[in-house]
């Protein structure tokens, strides 16, 4: 068929698509190009890795590279104390939020809008301004290099609180007036009523706080000091510091350091970008 | 449910009641806040006027010498200009890419969900495993960066260790690192623009181009300047990526505010001084959430 004239325009948007989504793959790949160079780099040996010019595919897999980046620091370790750091200021954050959100959204007291305000406001002030003075408490407490540094701080969010108050809100009184009148206390309406029925905000608290407190650095890096109190970003920071082109090492160190989370994000991904489109600010 | 018998206390929630109850809901987010986010604050800027090395149980008060010693730094001024360059660079490549991405995503696309969730993933990683990464394809003599320039007969350039180029780098880096973010909200933002309007617009015979600069662009210009504001905050404020790629250097070419303030407290012990430029950023960022709010405000009033 050589172009009859009405042809040619579904030839020409056919092809504009073609480009479309050429240009998409092309661009996606390269986004996820450096994860690839750093799974790929991970199973090299350093006379694989020390090639100009780069090859992508290593000539043969060394998986010990992990057990050796595992011998050098302790990330066994690391990866424990970021797990119960990231899961303990979840679970907190859970229940912190979810009572002041329930008191927000449902009880009636003086200065409350007041209060909701100045709790919204403090979203806004720099980490780093709150840190000296939180890292002096700290010290004063005699609470430096240990756990509950670098939980305690992080179990309210203003963030959480005003999340679950906008969703306790869209979700109807007139269950919970009943339970009342069954004789069911504040308590039992926000557990067994207004909780059960807000599992998606909830999931897009959790996922977004374990990814914050698992991704973490600075804190870290503030108010811990011994080795085996370390958490997984803080150890890959001091382990690139001192293994400075091991990159078989450092590529196996940082595979364990983004795998959780990204294993999280991936069958979870819509609690994530819930999460990124409310906050907004994150870096 | 249990039904409880004849408890008449809540059967119908007094208001007065409500004032203690509220209290008992709110007591651990408020011991956690005030301990940790409303004393700090007063107490830094408290800590501004005053020289202490923490150590030392002498505190003394010395007005305002720590904010004329910022201004009179030379140190201070790089380090604000280099977070400046940070930010003007950042910004801008970010939006644009970010929109351009979010464009093309918002038709039909093949394995869109996927594309999505690829341009999403540098999001979720750590700062600092990014970095060390990243630092690996900036390697001067195996990194992918130079042998990509070599198809082009460019470079090789020493990235991280050349004052002209490191900045750039970490530039690059946090483009790909939070494009993701404003990718997200600008679709939002398109799925928000009536169908309707293109639909008539093309009927009129208005091209592609013309489409999306006078449809797509000032529909969706409060979603923009809300990504603009925010991304400025973010920027200002960037760190773990700096520790791990430059460590600030080479000779301070990317030492920015916050990594400045983190010397100078953690490093130095000056908890003074350091208060005092955390205060200085904190009143640049309120300077620019306020501009946020009051744009806001102004677009609520024009929308009614």
């Amino acid at each position: 068929m050589t172009g009859s004239p009405t042809h040619r325009p579904a030839v020409r948007r056919a092809a504009g698509s073609f480009a479309m989504h050429l240009a998409v793959y092309i661009l996606a790949l390269c986004t996820v190009a450096p994860f690839l160079w750093m799974i790929l780099t991970s199973f090299k040996d350093l006379g694989d890795i020390f090639v100009y010019p780069p090859k992508w595919l290593p000539a043969g897999l060394h998986p010990e590279n992990y057990v050796r980046a595992f011998q050098a620091a302790p990330f066994g370790r690391f990866y424990l104390n970021s797990l119960a750091v990231a899961l303990t200021v979840t679970a907190g954050q859970l229940v912190t939020c979810s009572m002041a959100a329930f008191a927000f959204a449902r009880l009636r007291f003086r200065g409350r809008d007041l209060l909701f305000y100045i709790f919204l406001g403090t979203m806004m002030i720099p980490y780093h301004v709150t840190m000296i003075p939180s890292f002096m408490i700290l010290h004063r407490l005699g609470w430096i290099d240990t756990y509950k540094a670098l939980i305690v701080p992080g179990l309210a969010s203003a963030f959480g609180t005003f999340l679950l108050r906008q969703f306790f809100l869209s979700i109807p009184k007139d269950l919970e007036d009943s339970a009342y009148i069954d004789g069911c206390s504040r308590f039992g309406v926000l557990w067994r009523i207004i909780l059960p029925l807000s599992k998606p905000a909830l999931a897009t608290l959790a996922i977004f706080t374990f990814m914050g407190v698992f991704n973490d650095f600075i804190w870290a890096l503030v108010v811990i000091n011994s080795e085996e109190m370390r958490t997984v970003q803080l150890g890959l920071a001091v382990f690139r510091d001192r293994y400075v082109t091991e990159w078989d090492l450092l590529m196996a160190g940082s595979v364990t350091a983004t795998l959780p989370i990204l294993m999280v994000f991936f069958f979870a991904q819509k609690y994530f970008i819930k999460g990124i489109t409310l906050s907004g600010l994150k870096e | 449910m249990k039904p409880v018998a004849e408890n008449k206390k809540h059967r119908v929630p007094i208001l007065s009641t409500q004032g203690f109850s509220a209290l008992k809901f709110l007591s651990p987010t408020l011991v956690i806040f005030i301990t940790f986010v409303l004393v700090p604050v007063f107490f830094s800027f408290i800590l501004s006027f005053h020289k202490w090395n923490m150590f030392s149980a002498a505190r003394s008060f010395v007005g305002l010498s720590n904010y004329s010693r910022l201004f009179r730094d030379p140190e201070f001024w790089q380090v604000l200009k280099n977070t400046l360059v940070y930010t003007l660079g950042t910004v801008p490549l970010n939006m644009g890419f970010s929109l351009a991405v979010a464009v093309l995503l918002d038709r039909r696309i093949f394995g869109k969900k996927w594309v999505r969730t690829a341009f999403f993933a540098p999001v979720v990683i750590s700062p600092v495993a990014a970095a060390v990464i990243w630092r690996w394809m900036y390697d001067p003599n195996f990194g992918l960066f130079n042998y990509f320039l070599g198809w082009f007969r460019l470079g090789p350039v020493n990235w991280l260790n050349d004052p002209r180029s490191a900045m750039f780098a970490l530039i690059l880096m946090g483009v790909w690192k939070s494009f993701g973010v404003n990718m997200v909200l600008f679709s939002a933002g398109l799925q928000g623009i009536p169908e309707s309007y293109y639909e008539a617009a093309e009927i009129d015979g208005a091209g592609k181009w013309t489409r999306f600069w006078r449809i797509t662009v000032p529909l969706l210009s409060p979603t923009t300047f809300f990504i603009l504001v925010m991304s400025m905050i973010g920027s200002f404020q960037v760190f773990d990526t700096v520790w791990v790629l430059t460590s600030g250097g080479p000779l301070g070419s990317t030492k920015v505010m916050v990594f400045y303030i983190y010397e100078h407290a953690f490093k130095f012990f000056e908890m003074g001084y350091a208060s005092a430029v955390a205060y200085v950023l904190f009143a640049m960022l309120a300077f620019l959430a306020l501009i946020q709010v009051k744009a806001m405000k102004s677009s609520v009033l024009d929308a009614t």
